[in-house]
């Protein structure tokens, strides 16, 4: 009697999937450091324009059927702390039934606040999660939250902390990328993201960020500097080398990985993600709850992975994340159509195209951080709304996600267009 | 015993003197005694409190107070943790009360307050000390792995902020004459002499009936901020990176104390008490102050105190030396022995030689003088008293011999023959060879029984050691001489029977041995200079043996080879000899004076990187072996090969051994010296003598049979005993 009514339930339940879709995804364009057009923007704002553009996008989408807002945030302090997310919900006038949690996993933040509201989804716990993630880094400065890791002498002593920058250089050198190999990179991230701006690749996500008032105050990315050369990289100093000699950290990275005598400092400000304030949100929601209101779902969130590494050399995770996520969904590294790895450090990316064998044109094919800038919290929201947008405008099937995250972590997320 | 009481208390007036005065010992220290008697001292002022206007805590010893009670700390084991921790924060109660009691308390410092002895001082409100010849101030219980845990660290900190209390009186453990203390704030104010110590003290209770700590007053903060300011928190992670980049993870003190420095910062003086006790316990229970603690107070106390001087020999003094050959050894010997106020004659072959050698003497007075270190007459007086000369005839009336030609056995002969009708009939002839058997030089001598190995250790003034080498024929009366010699000029003197190589030079060729044959096994250069940093020592293996050269080894072994062959025994080969042939015959690669070895150096001679033919000629791709392999291969090297010194009668006691090995060839001080290091040994199959034979055996079988452990420390091991 008892599997016989299990069995009814979940007949019940399999009337519709129990996927997690994809209804639409929105993002900010990035503003550039304290000169930039968004520093006068507070990070509510950001996120409550985002808010009121999904409302717009989606006028079939009732919002007391919202069941949590998941909101990616590096530092959470300031403008960011006390859970931003509730705030948001708060702020723009959603149902109070809404719920709002602010996560932190680095720079993977946005991802895994997606990934998060996938797995809510999918437990059938929750049908309806917007998720993905905000910083303004021109007012909240990186680091500025503390923490044991790198500010707590013992801990930081005892796991080898290093800043992420030499960890990039750490990367490059035990690859042997050379500097023109990351300049060289960095180029083509311009290039790329140049081309996508031309021929309004972002168009479908861009949200132009406005004022009380309605007043425009940024509609595209501000960070990208489309005339680059390797020439004009080249001549740029590299950013992390006093940090690892005076600051000490060269030699905490040497004594783990002691076969490398030295650490060859590649990377500058033009081969690193660039510093940027932004948001992003993404609508996931159960095919139910979508097929109820009138939505249209756009992807599925296929599978999604989350993996540790060694946290020194830091930035490898994306290699054992993808792996991982490869082998959940049961396929290969040649049934993906698109790979988008944010771009941290150029030698981030080399080494995990390297390691997968991904081909240059499956791989961050509209540019990347280098050229738009890496708002942390929000940046995983962001590529995967730009992956989404790809997929749709390329008729393509896969794509994954993924980025290195600090501490030495990935997240990666495989989705599928439907 | 236990009843006895540390603090004497008398009242004059409402100024209460507290005079510390342990009947049972020359010094004051934390023992038990006085743990109960400054407990009662407190609980006395708290009641009479009304009656007291002021307090003067001062110490009826020559020095103030000495510190922890080392013989009982050395004893530490994990499951005395909750024993320690509740004596750590008794210690610090009953100084936070006296400090909180309302009324003001004068520290008058007699003597040297080193580590206890200072943090007592520092709970007062005042420290007025007097400014006496051989006085010490400073924390320096890191020196012995341990941290100051009677709330050195917590006051400093309040009192200096967390940077400079790190750098200038707690990761190094500086030791400061009273004016330099005072500079850096440990003490308020100095007095010539001990007696006008209590009139300065009552002079200020008289002034200041109310006093408080700064970290007392409302609105205090401490100085230069902590983690939650913005611009100290911008600079904090780089602290423990350079603190790794310099100790390379070896020692665990100053890691707790920077983190008991940075995490007290955090909370209520209190609650940091808490955390510092913790810090200091869980180093008290750890190995690494066992082994430095033997090394560096018990060791070296033994042998400061001449241990090994024949007891029975009356003091000399050396009046006038002759040191011969004016190379870079005898010109630091000759500036040693002019500096310590010794007439030096400094004998060269030609006139030329013999003052460039008094040049090093000028060059470094010259620094110290423009440093204003020296006061330029006693420079002056220094320079005065080194002749440099090319005649033998100068040698007149000298009562000592350093003979610091090459290291030729014909040369130190002839060297000898000449100058033994000319100096004092008595003088003692002393070698500054570092390899040469000292019973086969003594043969060219009309009097072997005054002929001595003395072995000092290059940059001559800045190394501490000397590794005194007694002949088959040298007597105790010589032995004796040597002994006072290095007292006479500061070196910490061990004493060795004769060998080749006595005992420092031959185990350190072990140590850069095993290195170079990890080279030629094919494993990264990189990593064996890696395994040797993070093992401890302070010199790479192959950094150092470049600036050895190549040729050195490959002399020594020669000759030792010639030697064996002559007594018809068997010459064991070591892999490194091949690698070491190849670099200089094939490759040209002699080391850092002849262009490069190892290494690649700049045309300012400056290292720049590992020789790239290392890895095209020598490294095998993806060939590894565990890294923990890689730096005890170095350290068991020595090890066995001081236990072998035993066994051969070379060393005499385990405290040369121990000083010695650290002092002398830089074995890592963290492991209390080479037969501590047994000793002390955690491995993954044991501790002790017990662990390390098991280790060696491991060894043996993955690296070569030269790992195998000698007999003797086998037995040893087997009874569960220490090497003694």
């Amino acid at each position: 009697m008892r599997t016989f009514t299990a069995g009814i339930a979940a007949a019940e339940r399999n009337i519709v999937s129990n996927e997690a879709f994809v209804y639409d995804a929105v993002r900010t364009p990035r503003g550039k450091g304290k000169k930039g057009a968004l520093h006068s923007v507070k990070p509510v704002s950001l996120l409550t324009g985002l808010i009121d553009a999904l409302r717009d996008r989606n006028p079939t989408l009732d919002t007391n059927r919202i069941d949590d807002m998941v909101v990616g945030v590096v530092t959470p302090i300031g403008d960011q702390g006390a859970d931003i997310a509730r705030t948001a919900v708060l702020a723009a006038g959603l149902p109070n039934t809404v719920g709002g949690v602010q996560l932190n996993r680095f720079c993977a933040s946005g991802l895994a606040a997606i990934n998060f509201a996938a797995q809510q989804v999918r437990s059938g716990w929750e049908g309806m999660v917007i998720a993905g993630g905000v910083e303004s880094m021109s007012r909240v400065p990186m680091g500025y939250d503390g923490g044991a890791w790198a500010m707590d002498p013992a801990t930081s002593y005892d796991t080898y902390f290093v800043p992420q920058g030499i960890s990039a250089d750490l990367i490059a050198t035990i690859e042997g990328f050379s500097r023109d190999d990351v300049d060289a990179y960095a180029v083509r991230s311009q290039q790329r993201a140049a081309v996508a701006w031309t021929e309004g690749r972002f168009k479908r996500s861009i949200v132009p960020v406005r004022d009380q008032n309605g007043v425009l105050i940024l509609d595209h990315d501000e960070h990208m500097r489309p005339d680059t050369t390797a020439e004009s990289l080249g001549k740029l100093n590299p950013a992390f080398t006093m940090m690892g000699e005076a600051g000490g950290f060269d030699a905490v990275a040497l004594q783990k990985y002691h076969q490398v005598e030295k650490i060859d400092h590649v990377h500058t400000g033009g081969n690193s993600s660039g510093i940027v304030d932004g948001s992003a949100l993404v609508l996931v929601g159960s095919e139910k709850l979508g097929k109820e209101m009138g939505l249209t779902p756009r992807a599925r969130i296929a599978a999604v992975a989350t993996s540790g590494a060694d946290p020194t050399i830091m930035l490898t995770g994306p290699t054992p994340a993808t792996q991982k996520l490869l082998a959940l969904a049961g396929l290969k590294v040649d049934d993906i159509d698109l790979f988008e790895l944010n771009e941290a450090f150029a030698s981030v990316v080399l080494k995990y195209q390297r390691d997968l064998g991904i081909p240059s044109e499956k791989l961050n094919v509209n540019g990347g951080a280098i050229a738009m800038g890496h708002p942390l919290g929000a940046t995983g929201a962001m590529i995967f709304g730009t992956m989404v947008d790809e997929l749709e405008r390329r008729k393509a099937k896969r794509a994954v996600v993924t980025l290195c995250i600090g501490g030495g972590m990935g997240v990666a997320t495989l989705i599928e267009r439907l | 015993m236990s009843e006895t009481n540390t603090i004497r208390w008398t009242n004059e007036d409402g100024i209460v003197v507290l005079t510390m005065d342990d009947p049972n010992q020359g010094a004051n220290t934390m023992n038990a005694a006085y743990l109960r008697s400054m407990r009662e001292t407190v609980d006395r002022v708290l009641k009479e409190k009304d009656a007291i206007k002021g307090i003067i805590l001062t110490s009826a010893k020559k020095t103030f107070f000495a510190g922890g009670d080392l013989k009982d700390l050395i004893k530490a084991r994990p499951e005395d943790a909750e024993r320690l921790t509740t004596w750590g924060n008794e210690l610090k109660a009953q100084l936070r009360a006296l400090e909180t009691c309302g009324k003001p308390v004068v520290a008058a410092i007699n003597g040297t307050a080193l580590g206890g002895g200072l943090e007592i001082a520092l709970a007062c409100h005042r420290r007025i000390a007097a400014d006496v010849k051989g006085s010490l101030i400073g924390l320096p219980e890191v020196t012995l792995g341990l941290l100051p845990g009677g709330g050195g660290v917590t006051r400093t900190v309040r009192m200096m902020g967390i940077q400079e209390a790190l750098m200038k009186v707690l990761l190094q453990g500086q030791r400061y004459k009273p004016s330099e203390a005072k500079k850096h704030g440990l003490v308020d104010e100095l007095v010539g002499t001990v007696e006008e110590l209590l009139p300065a003290a009552k002079a200020w209770l008289a002034t200041n009936p109310s006093a408080k700590q700064p970290w007392d007053l409302p609105g205090y903060k401490i100085p230069g901020g902590t983690p939650m300011t913005p611009s100290f928190a911008a600079t904090l992670p780089a602290f423990p990176a350079n603190l790794r980049k310099q100790v390379k993870g070896t020692m665990p003190a100053p890691r707790a104390i920077m983190a008991a420095a940075v995490e007290g910062s955090q909370v209520d003086i209190e609650s940091a008490f808490l955390i510092e006790t913790r810090y200091f316990t869980e180093l008290a229970i750890g190995q690494v102050a066992k082994n430095m603690t033997k090394a560096f107070f018990f060791d070296l106390s033994a042998i400061n105190a001449g241990a090994s001087r024949p007891k029975d020999q009356p003091k000399t003094t050396v009046k006038k030396v002759a040191v011969i050959g004016a190379g870079m050894m005898g010109a630091g010997i000759a500036y040693v022995c002019a500096k310590a106020g010794i007439d030096v004659v400094l004998k060269d072959m030609s006139q030329e030689a013999a003052d460039k050698g008094k040049a090093y003497s000028t060059k470094l007075v010259d620094k110290g003088v423009s440093r204003g270190k020296v006061p330029k007459e006693k420079g002056d007086a220094l320079l005065a008293r080194i002749t440099a000369t090319a005649d033998y005839k100068d040698l007149a009336g000298c009562d000592m011999v350093i003979e610091a030609v090459f290291e030729s056995e014909g040369l130190k002969h002839k060297v000898f023959a000449e100058l033994q009708g000319v100096v004092n009939k008595d003088a003692v002839l002393g070698s500054n060879t570092s390899t040469l058997p000292i019973t086969k030089l003594a043969e060219g001598v009309e009097r072997p029984a005054d002929f001595i190995g003395l072995h000092f250790f290059s940059p001559v003034d800045k190394m501490p050691l000397l590794e005194i080498i007694a002949g088959k024929k040298t007597s105790d009366a010589t032995l004796a001489k040597a002994f006072d010699l290095a007292a006479q000029i500061g070196k910490t003197p061990i004493v060795v029977n004769d060998s080749r190589g006595f005992f420092t030079s031959r185990v350190i060729g072990t140590f850069l041995n095993e290195a170079i044959a990890m080279v030629g096994e094919g494993l990264a250069p990189a990593s064996i200079e890696q395994a040797g940093a993070q093992a401890g020592y302070p010199a790479t293996p192959l950094q150092l043996m470049d600036e050895l050269t190549l040729t050195l080894p490959r002399k020594i072994r020669k000759e030792a080879e010639d030697a064996a062959k002559a007594a018809g025994k068997e010459f064991p080969l070591h892999a490194s000899y091949g690698i070491i042939d190849t670099l200089v015959e094939k490759y040209d690669r002699k080391g850092r004076s002849t262009g490069g070895g190892f290494y690649e150096y700049g045309a300012d001679g400056k290292r720049t990187h590992l020789w790239t033919g290392l890895a095209e000629h020598f490294v095998k791709k993806g060939h590894s072996i565990p890294f923990e392999d890689m730096k005890e291969r170095m350290l068991f090297a020595e090890a066995l090969e001081t236990v072998k010194c035993f066994d051969e009668g070379v060393l005499r006691t385990v405290a040369d051994a121990n000083i010695g090995s650290i002092m002398g060839i830089g074995f890592p001080p963290w492991t209390g010296g080479v037969i501590q290091y047994i000793n002390g040994y955690e491995g993954p199959s044991g501790n002790g003598p017990r662990g390390f034979v098991m280790r060696a055996r491991q060894l043996a079988e993955r690296y070569g049979k030269h790992f195998l452990p000698p007999a003797s420390l086998v037995e040893i091991a087997e009874k569960g005993k220490l090497w003694e």
